[in-house]
């Protein structure tokens, strides 16, 4: 079996706050992982682990401050920390597209939706102002947005938080984009909403072979829609692998915390359990394994070094050293 | 019953008036607005220590509900009382003090000027909270108790990533002392360890300090474990009320019973692939006749075009508003694996 070249692969990526004379601040931490086309990867993890910073990193819009540190991102086999700013803005749209977790950060709240997301068909497409309106509409149609004409002429805060976050999807799929960014993408959704909003990022995928990465916290909603996984934590992916596997069968410590505190629906009796103590703080990062503080299993090897990524079977890792003797080594 | 309401609405409307390039073209002069409703007569209320669920449709009005209960949007109709007697217009810095909200969006609710702990600092001084040489202490007590730490009080807003400026809302909200918490889909940006704390601290609010909570949310899986009653929202109306387990295990609106079926689920054999909602989403510029469900409502009959249901009570604690609400099919929530 020949694997075909992944569409986008994030190389040992590390993402950072450089300080003249100080040591820069590592906040994604060597993160690694490829997404092939028409795969579904699903991120989940710690708030403050790096998953929105990451999913910016290949968008090429990290905030002011935040600088990457080293590593690469190769779409489509293009180096595009090496590709001139102007080129990377052209791929924003018909190549790569992103829905922000914050819509209201990433709108312009002065100018009416409907032009704003035909902005983009405008510009990439070469449609005129009326075709490109008119697939401005028929996008918000997709999306569930009722009336879609007439919230063509709102502005974002005459929206419902759910209504712009439709906005948001609509313009990211408005030029069909081969690889999707989502960062919590269906928060605001009620779930009949989402659900119609899961099935067109999934036709996106299954019709025309487009690639999503999904970033959300709601467990149920990866177990439905993703193929592939990775669980970050403290800037470091702690566990990746096939959705299925790793939630009937977590490696990590972390995830399986992650695991007992989700509610289930099915399961209403049962009680959450949090993850006990607080996440690192960054600016000064402990020497071993950075969720060996909280952890119940750690041993003193894990305070010595940040346990690598090591692979237990195809397509499955973890970075745990005692990952074997905790979860009695069972192959994965 | 009626006693023990902290906050009640009765017959509470919105309406917002946006302008209208269409209806200014065909008649120049004319009235160039026209309404949107946001809410249509709302009757609810809040009853002392309890965490009522305020669930539904995108756009149904529940944020607006929200604000006109926090005193942020005004009602066009209606009227809010608070603990029996009705709320004035423009509330005293006690009333403010008392009601507080957790806003949607967190980045916009939060001023980005000033660092989390001048946010926090200004709050304690000004409703003299604790003493000045103890305001450090309770903001970082604060931070601590939704699972932050003390080098986030020199940080500015930007500086956060999604879910712990939605932390930093809460604490804010909670610095003040409120009997009241308004809290707008508070827990959606925060991975599930973090959420099961505040969800924990919620909990223990309630019950050691008679905190009341609106907990506006759409993952139902939290509200099951979470709220003492759920009220649904469609289109601006209340359509279903009742308490939380007899809400999702015997629910008498189509609608409760679309959102139940549409749930993510952690279990394979709990997908339920065809209770999907269908038929265009409704227009709150142009209503339906009689209920307003109708033409999604797989259940609807003829009488559902013309008559428009009031939420009337189908059990004990237990209001539908649906014409067919005991004659409904059995509602099977899906088996557990
Ligand atoms: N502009 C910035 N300047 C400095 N630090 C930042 C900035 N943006 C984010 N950070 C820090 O980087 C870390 C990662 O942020 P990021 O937004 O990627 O987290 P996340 O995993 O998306 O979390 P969440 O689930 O809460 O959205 C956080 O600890 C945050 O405090
Ligand atoms: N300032 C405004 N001007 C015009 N329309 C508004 C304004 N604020 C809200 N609306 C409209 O009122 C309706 C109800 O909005 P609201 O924000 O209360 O919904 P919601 O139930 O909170 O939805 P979501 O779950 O998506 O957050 C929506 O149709 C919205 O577009
Ligand atoms: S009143 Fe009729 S249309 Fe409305 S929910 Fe009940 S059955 Fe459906
Ligand atoms: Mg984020
Ligand atoms: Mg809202």
């Amino acid at each position: 079996m020949t694997t075909p070249a992944p569409l986008l692969s994030v190389n040992n990526l590390s993402l950072g706050v450089v300080r003249s004379g100080h040591r820069p601040t590592v906040i994604v931490d060597d993160v690694s992982f490829t997404v092939a086309k028409g795969e579904r990867f699903g991120i989940v993890g710690e708030s403050g682990s790096g998953k929105s910073l990451t999913l910016r990193a290949i968008a090429g819009l990290l905030p002011a401050g935040i600088d990457a540190l080293s590593g690469s991102v190769t779409y489509e086999g293009r180096d595009l920390f090496s590709t001139s700013s102007a080129a990377r803005r052209k791929l924003m749209g018909p190549e790569i597209a992103m829905v922000f977790q914050e819509p209201m950060t990433a709108l312009n709240p002065v100018v009416r939706v409907g032009e704003q997301i035909a902005e983009g068909p405008r510009r990439h497409l070469g449609l005129s102002r009326a075709a490109a309106m008119a697939l401005a509409i028929e996008m918000m149609a997709k999306t569930g947005i009722p009336d879609p004409a007439k919230r063509a002429r709102a502005f974002p805060h005459e929206l419902s938080g759910g209504l712009r976050q439709r906005i948001m999807i609509a313009m990211a799929l408005s030029c069909r984009p081969k690889l999707l960014l989502c960062d919590e993408p269906t928060t605001a959704l009620d779930v009949t909403v989402q659900h119609q909003v899961l099935r067109l990022l999934e036709q996106l995928c299954d019709d025309f072979g487009a690639a999503l990465i999904f970033v959300t916290h709601d467990l149920a909603v990866v177990n439905q829609t993703c193929d592939n996984l990775a669980v970050m934590y403290a800037g470091h992916i702690v566990e990746s692998g096939r959705v299925k596997d790793v939630f009937r069968d977590p490696r990590h410590p972390y995830t399986r915390g992650l695991l007992d505190s989700a509610p289930d629906f099915d399961q209403p009796d049962r009680a959450l359990v949090p993850i006990p103590g607080f996440p690192p703080n960054l600016a000064d990062r402990p020497s071993g394994c950075a969720f060996a503080p909280r952890c119940i299993h750690a041993q003193p090897g894990c305070l010595v070094a940040s346990p690598a990524l090591e692979s237990l079977a195809p397509g499955r890792s973890v970075a745990c050293i005692e990952s074997d003797s905790i979860f009695q080594g069972v192959p994965a | 019953m009626t006693t023990s309401a902290v906050l009640r609405v009765s017959n509470i409307s919105k309406n917002y008036h946006v302008p209208s390039p269409i209806l200014s073209k065909l008649r120049p002069g004319a009235l160039r607005r026209e309404s949107l409703t946001a809410l249509d007569g709302i009757d609810l209320e809040l009853r002392a220590g309890e965490i009522l669920a305020l669930v539904g449709e995108s756009g149904s009005g529940k944020s607006t509900l929200a604000k006109i209960l926090v005193g942020s949007v005004e009602a066009s109709a209606g009227q809010l009382d608070y603990r029996g007697l009705p709320m004035p217009v423009r509330r005293g810095r006690d009333a403010t003090r008392r009601i507080q909200m957790v806003f949607q969006d967190p980045y916009s609710s939060l001023n980005p000027r000033i660092t989390v702990g001048a946010i926090l600092a200004e709050l304690l001084k000004l409703h003299k909270i604790v003493p000045r040489n103890e305001v450090r202490a309770e903001s970082i007590r604060l931070l601590n108790l939704v699972g932050m730490q003390e080098e986030a009080l020199d940080a500015y807003p930007s500086q956060f990533s999604g879910g712990q400026r939605q932390r930093i809302a809460i604490a804010r909200a909670l610095a003040v002392r409120p009997d009241v918490l308004i809290a707008d889909e508070p827990v959606s940006a925060l991975d599930v360890s973090v959420q099961a704390t505040i969800l924990e601290l919620f909990t223990s609010l309630r019950v050691e300090l008679g905190l009341s909570i609106l907990f506006v949310a759409h993952n139902l899986a939290v509200v099951q474990h979470l709220s003492q009653r759920v009220a649904v929202m469609y289109l601006g109306r209340i359509v279903e009320v009742a308490e939380t387990a007899e809400l999702f295990a015997n629910p008498r609106h189509p609608y409760t019973q679309a959102l139940i079926g549409s749930i993510p689920r952690m279990s394979e054999s709990s997908v339920n692939l065809e209770l999907v909602l269908e038929g265009e989403p409704p227009s709150p510029y142009d209503i339906p006749s009689g209920c307003r469900f109708h033409p999604r409502c797989p259940a609807a009959v003829t009488a559902c075009r013309e008559i428009d249901p009031s939420l009337t009570a189908v059990a004990a604690d237990h209001q539908s508003a649906c014409l067919l609400a005991n004659e409904l099919p059995a509602f099977y929530p899906v088996a557990t694996s």
